[in-house]
């Protein structure tokens, strides 16, 4: 029994405890650790934006670097909105964000009804159609949509953005709702259908009510990459008055030296609002990504 | 003639229903005011507007590409035309160290930032998987640097690279890993790196929270069982976790190779390819060549090659994801 008690199999010799005990300990330790380093290492950049945004100009350039400013000092946020059209580069990213999101859900919803509850042909070829198109690169297209909205007359306009945003995470929408809609029984559908419903009603009145959380969640994944695009919004518009907010902190300089504190306080209203939405709706968005690339 | 006639019966009576059925076959407004349209017809119809959208906005543009790759089409020369060129720009493509240069540049990006995320993702998976006080805290903060949109934190760490005055100088200075200030993105060979450590801040979380949910469908009795053959930790996780989590692995690490194939956001504001073309990337390559020079002939042969390597990958992908007709 001696010889048991060392061994870690052991759990019921009472020499046994201090050295599972131990090997607890060190493992707390290190997942503390590990835990502590990961936190530093994904909030450090969003803390220095944020301590950047809030020194006083003088503090900003300054050897060695001050870590935690003494006093906050407000005005940056005030600067970034006089003499630029900050907050109508704002407005811009809003109304095409919701226009995109809305456009996107719309038709996604229209198109993953008919693959997951009505007969189409050729479904798993659409279905693999779609997942080639959710990975296609923006810059393949970036050439020829550049020369057909010109030609319409379309550049200089939320059009510019609203169109190929659309048409890039509309794939993304069929995909995530396909494979929800798939999962919702058929017997709800169909049987609301022996009750008397047309399959129009059967989808607005069982199908959606109860696919409201993974609409809400791709709603929510749209907004922010419509929110954060950058290639086409740069590329298609050139009017400072209709940039989004991202080209608008790309193109953010000064004449002397780099107004980092400025920079830093745009950055903060552009992201904080959508740090809060990812906040709120946490769960939602993991589930999201996660449908998005792996199966739903 | 009768006998005949009723051995051909059974055929005519088949051939009957139909034929009674047509007579009272309603016109096709009366019958879609009585019963309205039939399921397939109203499938099309529900498909049509994203048929409409997608290929007039991802398709037309795609098949104007390659046109655009087989012409001699610039900007700043119409005096030229459009001249067919055949697989002209492809074949001087082939020829430019440009073009081979951004290629390579493209490779050690995407091998770098993905090797880089899918390690320390996995790392960052198995530590939130473990249950402790606080892991709500650590998966709220891995979807901050997912959040921020990229320019800003291309943005972001642009500031913080900066030399002498940086928070990366800073730390460096403060451990006395360097002594001095340093200027990262005009270093030949550290400004690669510094752009992949940007884009691993940006990408790792998501990596990690597919690792995650892949982790979390392991069942817990496997572990048990592991454990009471005498498995210790390490064997755990080498004998269990990592083949269970092989199919998550794969995904996770064709999606991100597609999509760090073909990043353009960040090195674009970070260092625009800078220095020379030491982080040119193909994306970039192309990009340049697209709106600076404004060939666009030979920009869209650029975009062909990469949107074909792309094409490539996700039908790997496709693939691995055992897409089932619904």
């Amino acid at each position: 029994m001696a010889t048991l008690a060392g061994q870690r199999t052991s759990r019921f010799a009472p020499s046994g405890r201090p050295r599972i005990k131990r090997g607890k300990v060190a493992q707390k330790t290190l997942l503390w650790a590990l835990n502590l380093l990961f936190l530093f290492f994904f909030l450090f950049p969003f803390y220095w934006q944020t301590i950047t945004s809030l020194k006083p100009s003088s503090q900003i350039y300054v050897t060695p670097i001050i870590w935690f400013p003494s006093h906050l000092d407000f005005s940056h946020f005030q600067n970034v909105f006089t003499g630029r059209d900050f907050a109508r580069n704002i407005l811009n990213s809003v109304i095409v964000a919701t226009a995109t999101t809305f456009a996107s859900l719309v038709f996604g919803t229209f198109s993953a009804y008919a693959l997951a509850k009505l007969p189409l042909p050729a479904k798993r070829t659409i279905l693999v159609l779609v997942i080639v198109m959710v990975t296609f690169p923006g810059i393949a297209l970036v050439a020829a949509l550049f020369i057909f909205l010109r030609d319409a007359h379309l550049t200089d306009t939320y059009w510019a953005m609203i169109l190929p945003y659309t048409a890039f995470s509309l794939p993304f929408a069929i995909w995530v709702l396909t494979n929800f809609f798939r999962d919702i029984p058929a017997d709800l559908s169909e049987q609301a259908e022996v009750d008397g419903c047309t399959p129009v009603q059967s989808l607005t009145r069982v199908i959606l009510p109860l696919s409201a959380p993974a609409i809400v969640t791709a709603g929510l994944l749209i907004f922010i990459g419509a929110w954060n695009e950058f290639l086409f919004a740069y590329t298609f518009v050139s009017q400072p008055s209709m940039q989004t907010v991202p080209v608008a902190i790309y193109y953010f300089g000064g004449i002397h030296e780099i107004p980092w504190g400025e920079i830093s306080a745009a950055a903060e209203i552009t992201s904080l609002p959508i740090i809060a939405l990812v906040l709120i709706f946490q769960r939602r968005i993991v589930q999201g990504l996660t449908a998005g690339s792996l199966k739903g | 003639m009768a006998t005949k006639g009723g051995s051909q019966a059974p055929p005519l009576a088949v051939e009957a229903g139909p034929a009674r059925v047509r007579t009272t076959r309603l016109g096709g407004w009366e019958r879609f005011r009585r019963y309205g349209i039939s399921r397939g017809q109203l499938a099309w119809l529900l498909f049509l507007p994203s048929v409409i959208v997608l290929i007039g906005v991802l398709g037309y543009p795609a098949g104007r590409t390659v046109w655009l790759s087989l012409h001699t089409y610039r900007l700043d020369m119409p005096f030229l035309g459009q001249p067919f060129k055949g697989l002209y720009n492809y074949t001087f493509e082939f020829q430019q160290p440009d073009f081979w240069n951004s290629l390579g540049v493209s490779a050690y990006f995407t091998a770098g930032s993905v090797v880089s995320e899918l390690l320390l993702g996995l790392v960052v998976a198995l530590v939130v998987n473990e249950s402790f006080r606080g892991r709500g805290l650590m998966r709220a903060a891995m979807l901050v640097p997912w959040a921020i949109p990229a320019v800003v934190s291309a943005r972001m760490f642009g500031w913080m690279y900066s030399p002498g005055v940086g928070a990366f100088n800073g730390l460096l200075n403060g451990l006395h890993i360097v002594n001095g200030p340093i200027d990262l993105l005009s270093s030949d060979t550290w400004a690669m790196p510094a752009v992949i450590l940007a884009d691993v801040w940006r990408n790792t979380p998501f990596i990690a929270l597919l690792l995650l949910a892949g982790l979390q469908v392991i069942p817990s009795e496997l572990y048990e069982a592991a454990r009471v053959d005498g498995a210790n930790a390490w064997q755990r996780f080498t004998r269990v976790t990592l083949p269970l989590l092989r199919g998550t692995v794969v995904i996770a690490l064709l999606f991100r190779t597609i999509t760090a194939f073909q990043t353009f956001d960040l090195p674009y504001t970070l260092t625009a390819g800078g220095p020379g073309t030491d982080t040119e990337l193909l994306s970039l390559h192309a990009y340049r060549t697209l709106f600076s020079y404004v060939n666009f002939g030979r920009g869209s042969a650029l975009a062909v090659i990469l949107a074909v390597i792309c094409f490539a990958m996700a039908s790997v992908y496709a693939r691995q994801l055992r897409v089932e007709a619904p």
